[in-house]
């Protein structure tokens, strides 16, 4: 974990005066032309303002006073509208092919760094190669990869502490394999054997770990949001300096949950970096039937909340963006959101064949060329930090690493039954001892109708 | 229902509950105090009562917290008077008006180690924050293998008809969490009540959604001890004894029943009513103990009577008391209508629907 201590002294925040984002100039005056010049990322941080022309009106405005605050009037009739003439842009570094973008900001990223998240993306994408082959031949009920998210993943887990709090969606493991989940660790949970923390009680990849501070994956889509203010909250009152990193997807939006969490952070100003993994589809629904508005960062603005869009499939872009991010949550005691636009590469999960509703060749081009893992390589070699002879190597191991663990969680035996009747509350009641007792007499009566690798 | 009625409810939690041992349910039994020990008391009513174990739930532990819609002024029930300007804006707050970000936030923070008392202003509107409570909040630890928990979390939330409700404020909803494992359903019936269940439920390690009589809040009135104390969850109490037929009930309704009861009396019926108190995890055995006595049983409630908790109680009984029973397990419950405001007298399942009840089970 050197790598968190060392990173931690990486920025010191600049914060534009306020006076300073009114200036509409602003963007343009920040993007001056530094060629190459890897600088800290927080001093690129521009404020999206409401710059429609309420705002020439100005100078002698009138003022109402409502109960929210005073607000300038205006003669005029005039309806927000319900887009800006230009979409968002997104915060990039690298371009697709792994050069700096001239005049790009971003976080210096030391070599020792910038191979560790390169590794564990290579590691986090051999892991869901095998283990979805694994599901295909039968050996695992079920499972669903970050193909094409790996840069989010990792980049995202890199630029947070590990006192920093993840509240997971589910398509993030490869925070966890960042903050050091061994692959023993997550084929136990694959396998659900009794070496699993979730004691083979829930789906394959519902991965938790208290003491990475990675709270437990759950089906349901966006209850984490409200629960990520709350836990924020807690680490407001104990002073800690640590934010809440809850992650979710662009279907996640919709849910209400959605809008009770932002809200609630916002007015409770509790320090969470809400991170939205918009790539494109939340199983066969693409974007475009999900909202109509410009994707989710500028939604960010409505609930008070300071947003930022980022190309996802940009290591360079996403660690930056992300430091930036939690050292804003963490100074100034706010939520921040992060929109990083991506693809979902895979299948949503070994249920769903998403040729069926999507271009194979759209598929196949983010697979390939536009690959945050090929764009992060072409950067580091160029940089002279890699060659192909370490892929080889690096590939090989971890393959091998990875196949060793699951033919490990293999053998080990399921849980007893006695963890089918735990934990549903504290102590196990009364009600519960009786039907223990129940089962396991008709166990003993039927016990050919029940899988003989649960130890009773 | 003149307020002289409920004034005797009183009376009823003056019965000495049954010193019953623990039954290996999750209630901190061992810290329990006895009530009847306690000295000072002072006569308050149940909203006062509820009040005074917030008051101590913050004052003993500084990591509890009580928020919810419109608490910061002291709630529209003013069950949270005072709270705000003792112990400041920061753990006595107003949230937003949104009933899932309530339970939600409030998950998250009693994950964190907290005692999170969220307040949802009426029952009826707590089906937005279902899904947080049902597959959230109550599968949390379970989900885990107890690696997280969020058994800091208590939700409070009056039910129950007023008289002028309506649909929607006047609904029971608490069987539809009766229907959840990992979560507890506590319902008290009178001040002194309310503040000890209400100190068991902030305190015990799992979370618990409290339904407050909201019928009770000013009418009721009792001596309530003063100090700091718990009463056992999971544990039902005989409220009045008797041979002749068991009635089991929970909250504002007892009352009625208990009024029904001294009729019956009048006419030679000897009833036993008992307060279950918590819904889930019950009390069994004492419901069960009660029914073989009598060989009889009546359940009532405000629900709806179908999928009603009666419906659960007395499917339980007659798989444990078959051959005690002398005659059908009665249920006067609601009707199964959305909750009627000029039809409230109709609706409602009062005293003589109950004595009615009471005199066909006994005369079957």
């Amino acid at each position: 974990m050197e790598m968190f201590a060392k990173s931690r002294n990486l920025i010191p925040f600049l914060l534009r005066s306020r006076k300073c984002c009114y200036n509409t100039n602003s963007t343009a005056a920040i993007f001056i032309q530094r060629r190459f010049d890897s600088v800290k990322a927080g001093e690129q941080l521009d404020l999206y303002n409401y710059r429609e022309d309420f705002d020439r009106d100005d100078q002698h405005q009138q003022t109402l006073n409502f109960p929210g605050g005073r607000v300038p009037i205006t003669p005029r009739m005039k309806f927000i509208s319900e887009l800006s003439e230009k979409r968002l842009p997104c915060y990039r570094v690298l371009d697709d092919d792994g050069y700096l973008i001239p005049g790009t900001i971003f976080e210096q990223v030391s070599k020792e760094l910038a191979l560790n998240m390169y590794s564990t993306m290579v590691a986090l994408q051999t892991m869901d190669t095998i283990f979805y082959e694994a599901q295909r031949q039968g050996r695992l009920s079920f499972y669903l990869t970050s193909t094409g998210e790996e840069a989010i993943n990792i980049a995202s887990a890199a630029a947070l502490t590990l006192d920093d709090i993840v509240l997971p969606q589910y398509r993030e493991p490869g925070v966890l394999l960042w903050r050091g989940f061994t692959l023993e660790e997550f084929t136990d949970q694959l396998f659900g054997n009794k070496a699993d923390y979730g004691k083979g009680r829930q789906m394959p990849i519902h991965y938790g770990s208290n003491k990475l501070n990675y709270f437990t994956v759950s089906s349901p889509l966006t209850t984490q949001l409200p629960q990520a203010a709350g836990v924020a909250y807690s680490l407001k009152m104990d002073k800690k300096e640590a934010c809440v990193v809850v992650y979710f997807g662009d279907g996640s939006t919709s849910e209400g949950d959605f809008h009770a969490g932002l809200n609630f952070a916002a007015v409770m100003e509790a320090p969470v970096i809400f991170l939205c993994r918009n790539n494109g589809w939340a199983i066969s629904t693409p974007v475009t039937e999900q909202f109509r508005s410009d994707g989710i960062a500028i939604k960010g603005q409505a609930y008070g909340i300071r947003s930022i869009r980022v190309d996802g499939n940009d290591v360079l872009a996403v660690y930056s963006a992300v430091r930036a991010a939690r050292q804003m949550a963490i100074k100034e005691q706010k939520p921040i959101l992060v929109e990083a636009m991506t693809y979902r590469v895979s299948h949503h999960s070994t249920s769903d064949d998403s040729t069926k509703y999507r271009c194979v060749k759209e598929i196949e081009q983010w697979r390939t060329e536009k690959s945050p893992i090929t764009r992060f390589r072409k950067w580091i070699q160029r940089n002279g930090w890699w060659a192909d002879q370490n892929e080889t190597e690096l590939r090989g191991n971890i393959r091998k690493q990875v196949l060793e663990a699951i033919q490990a969680a293999e053998k080990v035996e399921k849980p007893p039954l006695t963890d089918l009747f735990g934990d549903v509350y504290d102590k196990v009641p009364s009600n519960l001892q009786e039907q223990e007792r129940f089962i396991r007499d008709t166990i003993k009566r039927h016990p050919k109708e029940y899988p003989s690798d649960v130890p009773l | 229902m003149g307020g002289s009625s409920f004034r005797r409810i009183g009376k009823l939690a003056s019965i000495s509950s049954k010193n019953q041992s623990c039954r290996g349910f999750s209630s901190t039994v061992e810290t329990l105090k006895k009530t009847d020990q306690l000295t000072p008391t002072k006569s308050v009513n149940l909203f006062s009562a509820i009040n005074q174990a917030l008051h101590i739930a913050l004052d003993s532990d500084p990591r509890s917290y009580v928020f919810g819609e419109d608490v910061g002024f002291g709630g529209v029930f003013r069950c949270t008077t005072g709270l705000a300007d003792r112990f400041g804006k920061q753990r006595v707050f107003n949230t937003p008006l949104c009933e899932q970000g309530i339970v939600g936030f409030a998950i998250g923070l009693a994950a964190m180690d907290n005692r999170a008392i969220a307040e949802i202003q009426f029952a009826d509107y707590i089906f937005p924050a279902f899904d947080q409570i049902v597959n959230e909040a109550a599968k949390f630890r379970y989900r885990s293998g107890n690696q997280f928990n969020c058994g800091g979390l208590t939700i409070r939330t009056p039910y129950g008809a007023v008289g002028h409700g309506g649909h929607y404020h006047s609904q029971s909803p608490e069987s539809f969490f009766c229907h959840v494992p990992g979560i507890k359903v506590v319902i008290p019936r009178s001040p002194r009540q309310a503040k000890g269940l209400l100190l068991s439920s902030i305190r015990d390690p799992n979370p618990v959604v409290f339904f407050e009589p909201k019928l009770l809040y000013r009418m009721a009135v009792e001596e309530v001890p003063e100090d700091d104390y718990m009463l056992p969850l999971s544990e039902a109490e005989v409220l009045r004894e008797g041979t002749d037929i068991t009635l089991v009930g929970w909250g504002a309704q007892l009352s009625i029943m208990e009024q029904a009861c001294a009729e019956a009396a009048k006419e030679g019926i000897s009833c036993e009513l008992i307060d279950l108190k918590t819904l889930i995890p019950w009390d069994k055995e004492t419901v069960e103990a009660s029914v073989k006595k009598t060989g009889r049983l009546l359940i009532s409630h405000e629900a709806p009577v179908t999928g009603g908790f009666g419906a659960e109680i007395s499917a339980s009984i007659v798989e444990r008391c078959f051959t005690r029973l002398e005659a059908p397990v009665a249920r006067v419950c609601g009707l199964d209508t959305p909750f009627p405001l000029v039809f409230e007298p109709f609706y409602l399942p009062t005293k003589n629907k109950i004595l009615d009840a009471i005199k066909s089970t006994v005369n079957y």
